[in-house]
């Protein structure tokens, strides 16, 4: 028998039908909905005279636009509840399951599906959200789509893709005290760029990549976009199934017994090749800290910030000298020398009970600087009710930081929360992009332990010596 | 979907790498639930200042450049979020192709659902578009998908590019994706059939 890859063996469990020379037809296991990237695909249906074909393989869940704010108070920006109720009524015209922002169960779309169980081995997994990759944490296949595609997987349960290659992205040993899952995936966006893994389904593998808790593996796979990634996936393991263990919609009793012997079999073969593999050491990854505007501008805390003439490319010349103009910074500057005045710690990277421990660990007895506005955004009110249980909500509003309501907040700011120009904050999200976080305002990503520590010093310090 | 044909275009140049979703359709209007109208909020952050008022500097603002149906750029065009107002946007805008020595994924598929053709070219072709048209807004280019080449008014430039024949059938036929599965929906129903409740490989 052919050694094959993980994602290779997921890929071919769900063959409904393969074309020469066209997109394969690909069965969806789960389809993942939220409210900005759906409306115009349940309008398609309505066009067409579709219906949705597995409303049962189907969640909905109202994240993006929600305030994070008391959920008594109206949301005040009439176009984002127009959105929301558009989400409502889709999903009660087509018998669709919905977490609105009132659920129990509500939550960043990319938290509740790990969280509920949704998400398990060897399932194809997509939603109209470039971070879906985060549920290949679990060896599954998950790929971001787009308006059209999520029509068409609503009409069909299906998805047409092209083949991707795939890339080993190995992290052998293990990393330092106080060097996280974050750190560990901006290193990798560092050295391969952000098209590094255009093309690619990447499997992470690797001492340091096993060592991670399941939540430290989200945090990896989540970012595999911002190297250009179509997946990111990591074989299940113990680990894997430790945690899924016991949630609403993972199967149990025997049926949990004789999944784990079949998702045990979701291993690349000995012997199989991958298209590309990059490898870095453990040891050599520092907490990491980002300059620029996009996630492969990024830098070691003890780095300093770069000068445009470091680069021969003409293209990488100007799009330095573009982000050191955008974030007001100096070439020279050492990253420590960054003053902030925001700080928000949440969005689908880095916002599960483990980044809020580690958050609330640094934090503890500490005061959030008199210059910084800090908030916390949990992932799902599940993590906020479990946060609470553990008292993290009292060390974090005893040291001064604000804390919300659970939803996607500030990583995008398509709800009330957003920076001002030329505010600069410290964020545990994942994209550092022009205005992401607001119109003029300046993102630096890191670690929930970093995030929590410049929050409280105003600047950015090296947690290991901090 | 409207069918892709062989046309003329003026050439829009916007000399930058790596621009994402986020610049070309930035988040606050994400939230309109229509899939039309989203081309007065295209480049949104570098088309208009503080005030609301137009950037003069930027590129689409100019002259000659506002009526282009051809934005060439540079690589890693339409990184970071699927948001799929991104086509959408630049569609609305006027803008039919897009010229770029790579693309993001997510966006390149999001292209062809909506009849925008995006090419791959080398990177010194590219800048050599680039060149041409911003020294002349009035540069205009020739787009044949059907023999996969472009040329520029005067044949200076003249250059072969690919496109899988598949999604080249799509666009010059304006198939839609939907029709085309359920072409095959016999073979969902059977995959279905022996799938167990629980899915995945189980």
């Amino acid at each position: 028998m052919t050694a094959k890859t993980l994602f290779e063996k997921i890929w071919e469990s769900h063959l409904v039908k393969e074309i020469l020379d066209q997109p394969s037809i690909l069965y969806v296991d789960l389809h993942l909905v939220h409210e900005v990237t759906s409306p115009q695909a349940f309008d398609g249906l309505r066009m067409a005279g579709r219906t949705v074909r597995r409303p049962d393989l189907t969640i909905a869940v109202a994240d993006h636009n929600t305030p994070t704010w008391d959920l008594k108070l109206p949301i005040t920006d009439p176009i984002a509840a127009q959105q929301l109720n558009a989400l409502s009524e889709n999903c009660d015209e087509f018998g669709i399951t919905l977490h609105d922002r009132f659920s129990p169960m509500q939550g960043i779309v990319h938290v509740i599906g790990p969280e509920q169980g949704h998400t398990q081995p060897g399932k194809i997994i997509v939603c109209g959200d470039s971070h879906t990759s985060t549920h290949g944490a679990f060896g599954a296949f998950a790929i971001g789509i787009g308006t059209s595609e999520v029509e068409h997987v609503l009409a069909t349960q299906t998805l047409r893709q092209f083949k991707p290659k795939t890339m080993e992205i190995r992290v052998e040993g293990k990393v330092d005290y106080g060097v996280t899952a974050k750190d560990i995936v901006l290193a990798i966006i560092g050295k391969i760029g952000t098209a590094g893994a255009t093309g690619y389904a990447v499997e992470y593998t690797g001492e340091a990549i096993k060592s991670l808790s399941m939540e430290g593996r989200m945090t990896v796979c989540n970012m595999s976009i911002e190297a250009g990634a179509r997946a990111g996936m990591v074989a299940a393991d113990e680990k894997t199934f430790e945690y899924m263990k016991g949630r609403e919609y993972v199967p149990s009793g025997n049926d949990f017994v004789d999944a784990i012997e079949k998702w045990k079999e979701l291993q690349t073969d000995i012997g199989a090749t991958y298209d590309k593999t990059i490898i870095l050491q453990g040891k050599d990854i520092e907490p990491h800290v980002t300059w620029g505007t996009n996630p492969g501008m990024v830098l070691p805390i003890n780095g300093k910030i770069p000068n445009p003439s470091d680069y021969t490319d003409p293209g990488d010349k100007e799009s330095v000298e573009r982000a050191l103009e955008y974030m007001d910074l100096n070439p020279g500057t050492p990253i420590e020398e960054i003053y902030i005045n925001r700080v928000f710690i949440g969005s689908c990277t880095n916002s599960r009970i483990e980044d809020l421990r580690a958050a609330a660990r640094i934090s503890k007895g500490k005061k959030v600087n008199s210059n910084v506005y800090a908030m916390i955004v949990p992932g799902s009110n599940a993590i906020k009710r479990q946060a609470e249980e553990e008292g993290l909500d009292v060390i974090f509003t005893e040291a001064g930081f604000d804390w919300r309501e659970a939803g996607c907040s500030m990583c995008l700011g398509m709800n009330p929360d957003i920076l001002q120009p030329g505010e600069r904050c410290a964020s545990t999200s994942n994209r550092n992009f022009e205005g992401r976080q607001g119109k003029g305002g300046r993102t630096h990503l890191v670690s929930p332990e970093m995030a929590a520590a410049a929050a409280i010093e105003g600047h950015f310090v090296d947690v290991r010596t901090w | 979907m409207e069918p892709f044909n062989t046309f003329e275009g003026i050439v829009a140049p916007l000399n930058r790498v790596n621009v994402d979703t986020d610049q070309i359709i930035p988040k606050q209007f994400l939230k309109r639930i229509e899939r039309t109208g989203f081309g007065n909020f295209l480049f949104y952050d570098w088309r208009f200042l503080e005030d609301g008022s137009e950037n003069k500097d930027f590129i689409l603002n100019k002259e000659g450049y506002k009526n282009a149906s051809i934005l060439v750029s540079g690589r890693n065009f339409g990184s970071g979020s699927s948001r799929e107002h991104a086509p959408w946007a630049l569609q609305d805008f006027g803008f039919k192709c897009i010229i770029a020595p790579s693309f993001a994924d997510i966006f390149f598929n999001n292209c062809f659902q909506n009849g925008i053709l995006p090419i791959t070219l080398p990177e010194d072709i590219v800048n050599e578009i680039i060149s041409n048209s911003e020294k002349d807004p009035d540069y205009k280019i020739t787009v044949d998908l059907h023999d996969q080449r472009i040329w520029d008014h005067n044949e200076e430039v003249v250059a072969d590019f690919q496109i899988e024949s598949f999604r080249r059938n799509c666009l010059i036929n304006g198939l839609d994706d939907i029709g085309l599965t359920l072409d095959d929906e016999v073979n969902i129903t059977q995959f279905e059939t022996n799938r167990s409740k629980h899915g995945g490989v189980l």
